[in-house]
């Protein structure tokens, strides 16, 4: 196996690359999306439950299915690998941020309110800086899961480690095949590892010292 | 105006120190609030004058509206019906945001954000005043330094650093930033232990007779209410008005039963709350300051037929007060700082005074004056002798 990994380092290198590249941007486009889904429902309590709903329900949808439905509209590449990777990702941080914002001591909020702060003021100095560990925790969950997600796309041609994983199952029992497969799938692991340890870093210099635990 | 709303004794009678006055007026007019989905108002119809200036309590039953009828001051809550003006001017449809910044809020527990230091807690409303960085860091650690907190240690401390009375200075410092007229504070010392209290107490007294500003304080404890007010409110539910008067008055002659319940206890312990200590006569004490010759404080002490020396910090402050066989022991004046050392201040009650030495079980307590300087000893005999002495007047 060894020998596969240097003959093609530099492919896989590119895979890897590709497959990072992809869930990062993913992560963040889905972090965006939910925190300003989260800040438009957790003041009422009939859309905190309808979010909770939307992203539990969300969850239980085979990535293969999503992506099968995807392909009608938007036909094979990039695209549906993307809007799939994307979605898988922002539904741990809702819950997570719709969490967190409601559990924001209602008393602060009313404080802040109390010594002239504007409501959009409060949100961003107060709500969202205090419910960031708990968002945080979310992101982190995100990453992991679509690292393994962001694998599928190749199943629509999508870019990543998930072309080796595919190449090789397709032709098991073929030169290579298991080791084509089993590349990708370490390669995945030990990335999602890396990216873990570069959040919880992140989460070190984010949180401010009075609420870290 | 009706009767009951206004105070009934006038200021020039009443014990109202003479102070500098940067508060403002504050007059509500049929100040109403009806919550959705409940017959009846939480607030109905108040009418009250809040003379600028003047410390003014809130006391009542628990649900009768307090916390409404001072959320209403500064639009927390926005009133069903009636006006609101501050300083002569109507503030009911103003800005609330803008309205707030010119009012201190202050609730339990100082509501410090977790996240902020200190200083970024107290710097907030001048930030948003548009204050520069300079300007707000100097005003922070004046601010520390009224309310008794060392700006160098605890400017860059972040709220969970600090002791519960030690974050309800701070709410108070924040609520002072930048200068407002008005002070509200609901129940802001309802969760510290009682020693806490009662020095968080004296503390408010102390930056009142310095500041003069109008406020507003809710409480459950009538003590507390006869202790900091210059005035009493005490409502029923709906807030109505049951009395408005100075504590004496309605200690003296309380409008209703109902307010006479609330009193409660009898003459003895009415003049055990009533009189201050800066009213009773100090005993003047042998003092040495921290790092002198202990020996010349011992013979002092011993000349005025003595046996313990009051310690002062170089501040002035006391900061213990050593037996002379104690400090016979050491060359110098120790900097020791007694953690169980009693102490009031001069505006404090006899009530508070016997508590404190209850708590330190201790036959007299350190008193001091302004910031925080010696102003004497009271011992428990003195107290007594108070006691005996009211106790007398009113037999006739
Ligand atoms: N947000 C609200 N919605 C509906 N009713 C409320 C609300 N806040 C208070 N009330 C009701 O209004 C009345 C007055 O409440 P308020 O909090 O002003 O009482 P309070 O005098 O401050 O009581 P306490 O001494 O217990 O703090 C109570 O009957 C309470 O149940
Ligand atoms: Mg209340």
């Amino acid at each position: 196996m060894w020998d596969y990994v240097l003959e093609r380092r530099e492919l896989i290198a590119f895979q890897a690359f590709q497959h990072v590249s992809l869930v990062v941007q993913c992560v963040l486009l889905g972090t965006v999306i939910a925190l300003a889904l989260a800040v438009l429902v957790y003041r009422s309590p009939a859309a905190t439950a309808l979010a909770n709903g939307v992203s539990a329900v969300g969850l239980t949808i085979p990535a293969f299915a999503l992506l099968g439905i995807l392909l009608a509209p938007f036909g094979f590449g990039i695209t549906p690998a993307v809007i799939a990777v994307t979605f898988y990702a922002a539904l741990p941080v809702l819950r997570n941020a719709v969490v967190g914002l409601a559990g924001v001591d209602r008393s602060l909020v009313e404080s802040a309110r109390g010594i002239g702060m504007s409501r959009s003021a409060v949100l961003f100095r107060v709500e969202l800086p205090l419910a960031w560990p708990v968002v945080l925790a979310g992101i982190r969950i995100s990453t992991q899961m679509v690292m393994g997600i962001a694998a599928i796309a190749a199943y629509v041609l999508g870019p990543g480690l998930g072309g080796l994983i595919f190449s090789g199952l397709s032709r098991l029992g073929g030169a290579n095949a298991l080791n084509s497969t089993l590349v990708g799938t370490i390669a995945i692991v030990l990335l999602a590892l890396v990216l873990d340890l570069l959040l919880v870093l992140a989460g070190r210099l984010t949180t401010p010292r009075g609420i870290r635990v | 105006m009706s009767e009951t709303t206004t105070p009934e004794t006038p200021a020039s009678d009443a014990a109202v120190p003479q102070r500098r006055v940067s508060g403002v007026a504050i007059r509500l007019d049929g100040v109403t609030k009806h919550y959705p989905g409940q017959d009846r108002p939480a607030v109905d119809d108040v009418d009250l004058e809040i003379p600028a200036g003047e410390t003014v309590m809130f006391v009542g039953p628990s649900g009768c509206g307090k916390t409404t009828l001072l959320k209403m001051l500064n639009r927390l809550i926005e009133p069903s019906g009636g006006r609101i003006h501050l300083d002569g001017e109507d503030v009911t449809d103003q800005d609330p945001d803008k309205l707030r910044r010119r009012i201190g809020y202050v609730i339990q527990a100082g509501g410090l954000f977790p996240h902020m230091t200190v200083a970024t807690n107290i710097g907030l409303v001048p930030r948003m005043l548009g204050w520069d960085k300079p300007r707000t860091a100097t005003r922070v650690d004046e601010l520390l330094d009224l309310v008794g907190l060392d700006p160098a240690v605890y400017r860059d401390r972040y709220p969970r650093e600090l002791s519960g009375g030690q974050q309800q200075r701070v709410g108070v410092a924040r609520a002072l930033a930048a200068d407002p007229p008005v002070l509200l504070m609901d129940e802001p010392f309802g969760a510290v232990d009682p020693v806490t209290r009662l020095r968080l107490q004296d503390e408010l007294l102390r930056i009142q007779e310095e500041l003069g500003k109008t406020i507003v304080f809710v409480t459950h404890d009538f003590d507390e209410a006869v202790k900091l007010g210059d005035r009493i409110v005490v409502f029923d539910i709906g807030a109505r008005v049951v009395q408005y008067d100075t504590p004496d008055a309605i200690l003296a002659s309380p409008a209703e039963e109902y307010v006479a319940d609330f009193v409660g206890a009898g003459a003895t312990l009415k003049q055990l709350t009533l009189t201050r200590v800066g009213d009773v006569e100090l005993e003047q004490v042998t003092t040495a300051a921290v790092g002198t010759d202990a020996a010349a404080a011992v013979a002092a002490a011993r000349a005025a037929g003595q046996d313990f020396v009051v310690v002062l910090d170089e501040r002035g402050r006391p900061i213990s007060w050593p037996t002379l066989a104690e400090l016979g022991r050491a060359t110098t004046v120790p900097a020791t700082v007694d953690p169980r050392l009693p102490v009031v201040g001069v505006r404090s009650t006899l009530n508070d005074a016997l508590d404190t030495m209850l708590a330190a079980s201790q036959g007299g307590v350190v008193v001091t004056g302004r910031r925080e300087a010696l102003a004497g000893v009271l011992k428990v005999e003195a107290v007594m002798a108070a006691i005996r002495r009211s106790r007398a007047e009113v037999a006739g």
